[in-house]
Order: structure tokens, then C-alpha cells, then sequence
């Protein structure tokens, strides 16, 4: 499939990161713009201008947005290459209802723990748990941070053992960014949240 | 092979709404379970645990929630009245701009319908921004699915009834033909379509409904 294919990413954006691991699980050469979120590019902000947000994929000029509506173009447009999502109609309405569910209420949730103290921490860290419970689920990352270990393998030993196989596929291991710079940044993220609470 | 279609429902539930309207243009026949949401059915939390919230589709035995998906799921299994285009660059819009429906114009809309003052005051200019980009966005096309309804035009369609029930009760003016004139003839073009007007839930019944969450969620957050 022909066309210029380049990502506006950046390099600790889970959504960014989703995108990534399709284009490579797929085989598709393409070039990557790494974003400062804090100046981002004129070009972001052109392909982009609802969100201002990464990722942004363009393809022969034409910008997507919005991470699983860009890997359902991924799939659609190339053929040749793993499918991404299954054939049948019942099972992709499965694959985008535990995605949708990863994002708005997992993701959601393990962030809130990272940002908040005290009261406010203890009721966040129980839904983070709650959803657990649901899809068994968890961010290995995070735990580092805050001394924390969601990813018990006797509560969730089917999420444990998912996310262990899938950080373990050599894609996924070359894309996944050093783990100490992760944790630094959200270290210097959460201070930062527990500052602007705190004044 | 009979095939089993039922849609789990409430009287009003926009979501849902969707699903109806999808299930109709494709002319598939289907039986209605409707649901009272102050007491659902231990059916329906059997069919969405994670959610336990109308719409769900049962298709042979088989659940599908939330009404985005299910909308695509309907579209991949009945092939008549194609609902999202097939170019996957057009698709990708359509997916786009429903998403951006879903947590920008309705989110600013209701909060601009449950807030007071200031807080209102913003939610109803971050509303417009919204509202102008899909204003942009139909372009001078009859619907947002160009000549024939589509999965856009069907995400969307929340805003042709709805709309008008927050404007009656609040007085505020959120989506008027001055400002956005192509958007308010879609509302009427979409509302008029064959199909379509046949299933909107009662205006009167809406305005009742609508008051009495207002005033739930004013008196919510005055209290905190």
C-alpha cells in the first residue's frame, strides 16, 4: 500500500504508544514526530485542530485522530498483515467494547491514584480495583511509582499472565519506553497534581 | 434458522434511540424489552455487567452494549442500507466526529442545561465552538451521511430532539438557525425523515423528565 505515512506521537502517550505497536504489528514503514506537549508543532495543531492532541496519523496528507478510530483505519486500509481486530461481528464488537472500557474507565482511574493524596487517594485507589475486578486489568509502570502492586497475580492471575505475554512479544518490548524515564515522569506528574491541589 | 433480534430499552434512553433507528432504516424485524431505569431488570444486568445500561442488542443468544458498537456490529451483519461509507478514510471521520459528539457536544449541552451563571455561561460558549465545528463539518450536504441518513447522522440525532427540550426549559438558546443555519436544517431534515419521526419519544413526556433531573442535579450541586 503506497503513501506517506507519518505519526505525531510522543514517547510516553499510551494512545500514541497503541498506535505505534499497529503500524509495526503490521508491517507499515512510517515515520515518526515526536511532540512536545508543552510547544507543540504548527503541523499537530493543523492535522489536529479539534483536539490539539496527539496521536495524530497522516497518511498521504490526510490526518486521523483519536487513537482506536486510527488503528480501525490501520486494519481497514492494510490488508496484507496481521488483522488487528477479527472477522466476525461479534467478536469486534467484543475487541471495542474492552477497549473502550480500557480507556475511559481503567486508564481513567489508575491516573486519578497518580494525581491524588490523602481521602481522595484511598477512594480512587478502590475503583481502581473495582475496575480490576471487572477486566483484571493493570499498568505495571504505575506501581513503581507509587510503591504500589495492582498486578497481584493471586487476585487477577488471568491479567497478570495477558500482560506478561504481551510485554514479553519482541514488537512490544522495543517499543515500550525505558522504565525508569516513565517513572520519572510520572513522579514529576503527580508532584505537580498534588501541588495545584494542595494551593 | 429463525433469527432472534431484541433491543433492550427505555421510553426515552437516546442511546438507545440509535439502535431503533439503525434496526429500522435496514427494515430487520426485532422485539423491544423496555426497561425502567429506576428498576432494571436482572435480565438486562445479566446481558451488560459491566455497565448494566439499555441499549443491548441480543442477537441469537448473544449481547452487544454500547450503542456506538452496536450501531457497528448492525452494519457488518445486515448489509442492506449501508450506514458507514465504505472508504476508510470517510469512516474514520464518521467514527471521529461521533466520538467528538458523544464527549464534547453533549457533555457542554448538559452541563450548560444543569448549571447556573458563570458555569453555564461557559459550558454555553464551549457548546457553540462545538457546535460551529459540525456545523463545518456538514458542508452544505443534506445529512452528514451526504445524501441518504448514515451512522453520523444517527450518533448525532440526539441533538434533534433533545435540544429542543433543554431549550424549552431552561430559555436558553443553544442551537439556532442564526448561528448555525445548516445545522438547524439538518435537525429538520433528520427529524422529518421517514423512520425516523416515527420513533421519537413523547415531547411532553421529555419536558417532564428532563425538569425533574434538572432540579435533582441543581439541587446536587448547591448542596456540596
Amino acid at each position: 500500500m503506497a503513501g506517506r505515512v507519518v505519526l505525531h506521537g510522543m514517547w510516553a502517550s499510551p494512545y500514541s504508544k497503541r498506535v505505534e505497536l499497529a503500524l509495526k504489528a503490521k508491517g507499515i514503514e512510517y515515520e515518526f514526530v515526536e511532540e512536545d506537549l508543552t510547544n507543540k508543532s504548527e503541523a499537530l495543531l493543523r492535522f489536529n485542530p479539534v483536539h490539539k492532541k496527539v496521536p495524530v496519523l497522516v497518511h498521504d496528507g490526510k490526518p486521523i485522530a483519536e487513537s482506536l478510530v486510527i488503528i480501525e483505519y490501520i486494519d481497514e486500509t492494510w490488508k496484507e498483515g496481521p488483522p488487528l481486530l477479527p472477522q466476525d461481528p461479534y467478536e469486534r464488537a467484543k475487541v471495542r467494547f474492552w477497549a473502550g472500557f480500557l480507556q475511559q474507565q481503567l486508564f481513567e482511574a489508575v491516573f486519578s491514584v497518580i494525581k491524588t493524596d490523602g481521602e481522595a487517594q484511598a477512594k480512587a485507589v478502590k475503583e481502581v480495583h473495582e475496575k480490576l475486578k471487572v477486566l483484571e486489568e493493570g499498568i505495571k509502570v504505575h506501581e513503581e511509582v507509587l510503591g504500589m502492586k495492582f498486578l497481584d497475580p493471586e487476585k487477577y492471575p488471568r491479567v497478570t499472565s495477558w500482560v506478561k505475554a504481551l510485554t514479553e512479544l519482541p514488537l512490544v518490548k522495543e517499543a515500550t519506553p525505558p522504565s525508569e524515564k516513565l517513572v520519572g515522569l510520572l513522579q514529576f506528574l503527580r508532584a505537580r497534581a498534588l501541588e495545584s491541589a494542595a494551593a | 434458522m429463525a433469527e432472534e433480534v431484541k433491543l433492550f430499552r427505555t421510553w426515552s434512553s437516546p442511546f438507545a434511540l440509535r439502535v431503533v433507528w439503525a434496526l429500522q432504516l435496514k427494515g430487520i424485524q426485532y422485539e423491544t424489552v423496555l426497561e425502567d431505569v429506576a428498576k432494571k431488570s436482572d435480565v438486562l444486568r445479566g446481558y451488560n455487567p459491566v455497565y448494566k445500561k439499555v441499549p443491548v442488542l441480543l442477537h441469537n443468544g448473544r449481547p452487544i452494549s454500547e450503542s456506538l458498537i452496536i450501531l457497528e456490529y448492525v452494519d457488518e451483519t445486515w448489509k442492506q442500507h449501508s450506514l458507514l461509507p465504505q472508504d476508510p478514510h470517510a469512516r474514520a471521520m464518521a467514527r471521529f466526529w461521533a466520538k467528538f459528539g458523544d464527549d464534547k457536544v453533549m457533555q457542554s449541552i448538559w452541563t450548560a442545561f444543569v448549571s447556573e451563571g458563570k458555569e453555564q455561561e461557559a459550558a454555553l460558549a464551549e457548546a457553540s465552538e462545538h457546535l460551529q465545528k459540525l456545523e463545518e463539518e456538514l458542508r452544505g450536504k443534506k445529512f452528514f451521511g451526504g445524501d441518504n441518513i448514515g451512522y453520523l447522522d444517527i450518533a448525532l440525532g440526539w441533538l434533534a430532539n433533545l435540544v429542543r427540550v433543554f431549550e424549552e426549559i431552561s430559555g436558553l438558546r443553544v442551537l439556532d438557525g442564526e448561528r448555525f443555519p445548516l445545522l438547524f436544517a439538518w435537525l429538520k431534515e433528520f427529524s422529518d425523515a421517514p423512520v425516523i419521526r416515527d420513533c421519537w419519544p413523547s415531547h411532553d413526556k421529555l419536558i417532564t423528565k428532563f425538569i425533574a433531573l434538572r432540579q435533582l442535579h441543581g439541587a446536587q450541586s448547591s448542596s456540596t
